[in-house]
């Protein structure tokens, strides 16, 4: 019943007139223009320059959003030939201009800001571009968007080899522009770059002359690459194939050194942000043997974290509550060991417990170990919420691994180590044993498989990826406090391995980028960065639900959940018929 | 055939809150017999097998298996024991491959540890090499060849009954219990089946006990077939004896009419 009602819906889908998807979609379109300059972030990106004293992020989001309309229009292809496909972008493109429009007018005849606090006279100056009667910068604002939607239908019209050219050329602008505060100082600290910042950035941001330089050059690169594209690869054909490896080994090789070498330009922000991510990354490739391998929800990811954290500070601080003064190499051992046995011990009440009453049963434990510290009981060894100070840098001979991008060099090398552990462990007999449970708990026991050992063994290896991570996190904040060990770090453990792929390495790093990373870069946005959040999370479990980097069984069915379904339309259509 | 008893319940009983699901089962399985069970729906004969695999402990007798008491036992200790099964419904693990599932029932026969497998080591190196010899061999057995790096899930449906049987025989067991094997396929499929049924006694020396509705085939394959009707034995014997039991043909029909005795034995 059920899929007839979902085949029927796709039936209208299918017969829906060309103008009425242009009309729905510069509706929709203009809803979110409205949506973003009610809520503020418009007026807020307006402050952020992308080409100084030419074009803002306010103006760009404003502009990127009716080209969207065109392109959306053009890209369905409802239209059939070029001539009224733009028109269509075009008429999409003016209603999606129009809803700000409206609001434009609207807000020049009475004051919102009784209701939307965001609704003031800039956001007024900048939808109606400063013109004096607000109706006529409204109407300027429509042909803006006419021009916008039908420059997007066009667009897609454009053949390959002007397109590609052209888009790549006003991402790398808009790159370039965005990310300035992150390129200006990698390119101002060296000598050799200098001249390079100066040609293109001024202190406050991308110049109109930089922009154009930037558009210029990648534009004709990709032009020029996609010219001789043929002939290089021709070229390529002819080579042995002894050298084709080497050349392709050579390119992995290099992106991979330049990757490793990137933070020591970037700096110490960049370097604490990956530093971050790299944390991230390994609780995330232990909580995936758990949850991605084992198939056991874990949302107590935590505790062991905390444990470790504080097993370190207490192995190593400069505080009264220290048990001892070990170096960070003596201590991380024992810290790693500490989880593992806490890891244990947590599997031990829960392994009877399946499925939703797990993530349940798991959820509690996390919240304990965070309430013991914070407990009177426990505050005369664990300092209560006042926290453990002092704790030490690690050290390797003199040198002091005090900058983030030192630490992040320690995170690195624990993520390839703990990485290929994880690997070896998926591969194992022990990895097909987790598989086998995860599908189906009942038969893997009847195969001869021992549960609590095998579970045990899942939680405990788990605990020590998160005690790894637990001991750099407490040597790199210097200090360690129970409200670091918040139930949101369990949460986002969990959504960046789904979000990057569920029982995939690879995964796990890209959805600790985007998850933990990209926050972090968002910084300045302030609270709105968790918009921002939500919003990937739910772009990419609605575009991608097998992850952004998924491993091949996960992505193998989910092709045949999509292959099932249109078996099924089938069918119901030939019921029909 | 040898007539040492490989497989004895003794006052076997299960009760699921107030019903009585296996009620006093005494039950012996010969060691390389194909032994049947069969029964009306509701019966409790895959009860039966649930007890004997540990999925539910009985809640009284015993049950012992080549001299070993077994109840009481978790079902993994049950698998080390030498008694496997297949299940009514497909129960494969149905996101890995055909070669993954048959290694995952090998798992009591491989000997690597998880640290051997991080650090790689040699013994490891072996054990899974050899590992992956012998489930391919299984896996020709059951007549899957080349089809063992396709998941579970994307193998026809008597392909997954036969991968069933390949990773229940992976554990190496003494005692075989099928559930059911051709439920869903046609005639044909079914002869084919009876004779890989054969063959697995024959070939892997291990004793099959199997339920089956299909009368033709219970007739055709068993050397002995026990009846159960509400959970309790009412005929055992041989297959002829038992097509000819009143008893039997009224717990399947309701009534012991010629006409029903003629529709039994045309079904065999």
């Amino acid at each position: 019943m059920a899929f007839e009602i979902v085949a029927a819906s796709r039936a209208e889908q299918a017969k829906t007139t060309p103008w009425r998807h242009a009309l729905r979609t510069g509706l929709v379109l203009g809803g979110a223009a409205v949506f973003m300059a009610v809520v503020g972030i418009l007026m807020m990106f307006q402050n952020r320059p992308i080409i100084v004293d030419t074009l803002t992020l306010g103006y760009a989001t404003l502009g990127l959003t009716l080209f969207t309309a065109g392109l959306l229009v053009a890209r369905r292809g409802l239209f059939g030939h070029r001539d009224p496909t733009i028109v269509g972008g075009v008429v999409a493109g003016a209603l999606a201009a129009g809803l700000p429009a409206l609001l434009a007018v609207v807000m020049s005849l009475v004051d919102l800001r009784g209701v939307f606090v965001a609704l003031n006279a800039p956001l007024l100056a900048m939808l109606t571009f400063h013109q004096s009667p607000a109706w006529l910068g409204a109407a300027g604002l429509l042909v803006l968007g006419a021009a916008l939607g039908g420059a997007g239908a066009l667009f897609l019209q454009l053949p390959d080899r002007i397109r590609r050219p052209l888009a790549a050329g006003l991402i790398a602008t808009g790159l370039a522009g965005m990310l300035q505060e992150l390129i200006r100082p990698i390119l101002a600290n060296s000598r050799v770059t200098k001249p390079l910042h100066d040609l293109l950035y001024t202190w406050s941001g991308l110049t109109l002359r930089g922009a154009v330089i930037i558009f210029l050059v990648v534009a004709v690169g990709v032009l020029l690459w996609h010219l001789n594209r043929p002939r290089i690869e021709a070229a390529l054909d002819h080579l042995d194939p002894q050298t084709r490896r080497h050349i392709r080994w050579a390119w992995w090789g290099a992106a991979a050194l330049l990757a490793a070498l990137f933070p020591v330009f970037a700096g110490n922000f960049i370097g604490q942000v990956l530093l971050v991510v790299g944390l991230f990354t390994l609780m995330g490739m232990g909580l995936n043997l758990e949850v991605g391998l084992a198939g056991l929800l874990d949302l107590g990811f935590v505790a062991f974290y905390a444990v470790s954290a504080y097993t370190t500070a207490l192995l190593m601080a400069d505080s009264p509550y220290a048990l001892a003064q070990l170096s960070f190499w003596q201590a991380m051992p024992i810290a790693v060991f500490v989880s593992v046995i806490v890891g244990v011990m947590f599997g031990i009440p829960v392994l009877k417990i399946r499925g939703d009453y797990l993530a349940v049963a798991t959820l509690a434990l996390g919240e304990i170990v965070r309430v013991i510290v914070l407990s009177d009981a426990a505050a005369p060894l664990l300092a209560g919420a006042n926290g453990i100070l002092q704790i030490p840098r690690p050290e390797i001979g003199s040198f002091v691994l005090g900058t983030p991008v030192s630490l992040f060099y320690l995170t690195l090398a624990a993520s390839l180590v703990a990485a290929y552990v994880a690997w070896r462990l998926g591969e194992s007999r022990l990895g097909r044993a987790w598989m086998a449970i995860r599908d189906d708990e009942d038969v893997a026991e009847a195969l001869g498989i021992n549960l609590i050992q095998v579970k045990l063994l899942a939680y405990g290896l788990g605990a020590a990826f998160a005690g790894l991570a637990g001991s750099i996190f407490a040597v790199m904040l210097g200090s360690i406090y129970p409200h670091s060990f918040q139930l949101i770090i369990s949460i986002n453990i969990l959504a960046l391995i789904i979000v990057g792929g569920l029982g995939s390495l690879p995964g796990v790093a890209v959805g600790a980028l985007v998850l933990i990373g990209l926050p972090e870069m968002l910084r300045e946005f302030g609270e709105f960065r968790y918009l921002f959040y939500g919003l990937a999370i739910i772009a990419v479990m609605r575009l991608k639900p097998e992850g952004l980097w998924p491993s091949a069984a996960r992505l193998r069915e989910l092709e045949l959940d999509a292959e099932t379904v249109a078996v099924q339309q089938a069918q119901v259509a030939e019921q029909r018929s | 055939m040898s007539g040492a008893v490989l497989l004895k319940t003794e006052q076997m009983t299960k009760r699921f809150g107030g019903l009585i699901a296996v009620d006093q089962l005494e039950l012996e399985v010969g060691q390389g017999a194909i032994h049947s069970i069969i029964g009306p729906n509701g019966a409790g004969k895959t009860t039966v097998f649930n007890c004997i695999m540990e999925f539910y402990p009985p809640d009284d007798g015993q049950i012992w298996f080549a001299g070993q008491r077994i109840d009481g036992l978790t079902p993994d200790r049950v698998a080390v024991a030498g008694i496997n099964r297949t299940y009514q419904t497909i129960r494969l693990f149905r996101n890995l491959t055909a070669i993954e599932n048959i290694l995952v029932g090998m798992h009591i026969h491989l000997k690597s540890t998880w640290y051997g497998a991080v650090l790689n080591s040699r013994g490891v190196r072996d054990d899974e090499a050899h590992a992956h010899a012998e489930a391919r061999h299984i896996l020709d057995f059951v007549g899957l060849r080349g089809r063992g790096d396709v998941l579970a899930r994307d193998l026809a449906y008597g392909e997954q009954r036969r991968l069933e049987v390949a990773r229940a025989l992976a554990t190496r067991p003494r005692l075989l219990m099928l559930d059911e094997p051709m439920a869903g396929m046609n005639p044909r499929e079914c002869t084919d089946m009876m004779s890989f049924i054969r063959r697995v006694r024959d070939e892997r020396e291990v004793t099959i006990l199997l339920i089956e509705h299909s009368m033709r085939v219970v007739m055709g394959i068993s050397d002995r077939v026990t009846v159960l009707d509400h959970g309790v034995k009412i005929a055992e014997g041989k297959p002829a004896a038992i097509q000819a039991d009143e008893r039997v043909i009224e717990a399947y029909l309701g009534t012991t009419d010629k006409a029903s005795k003629q529709w039994l034995t045309t079904q065999a």
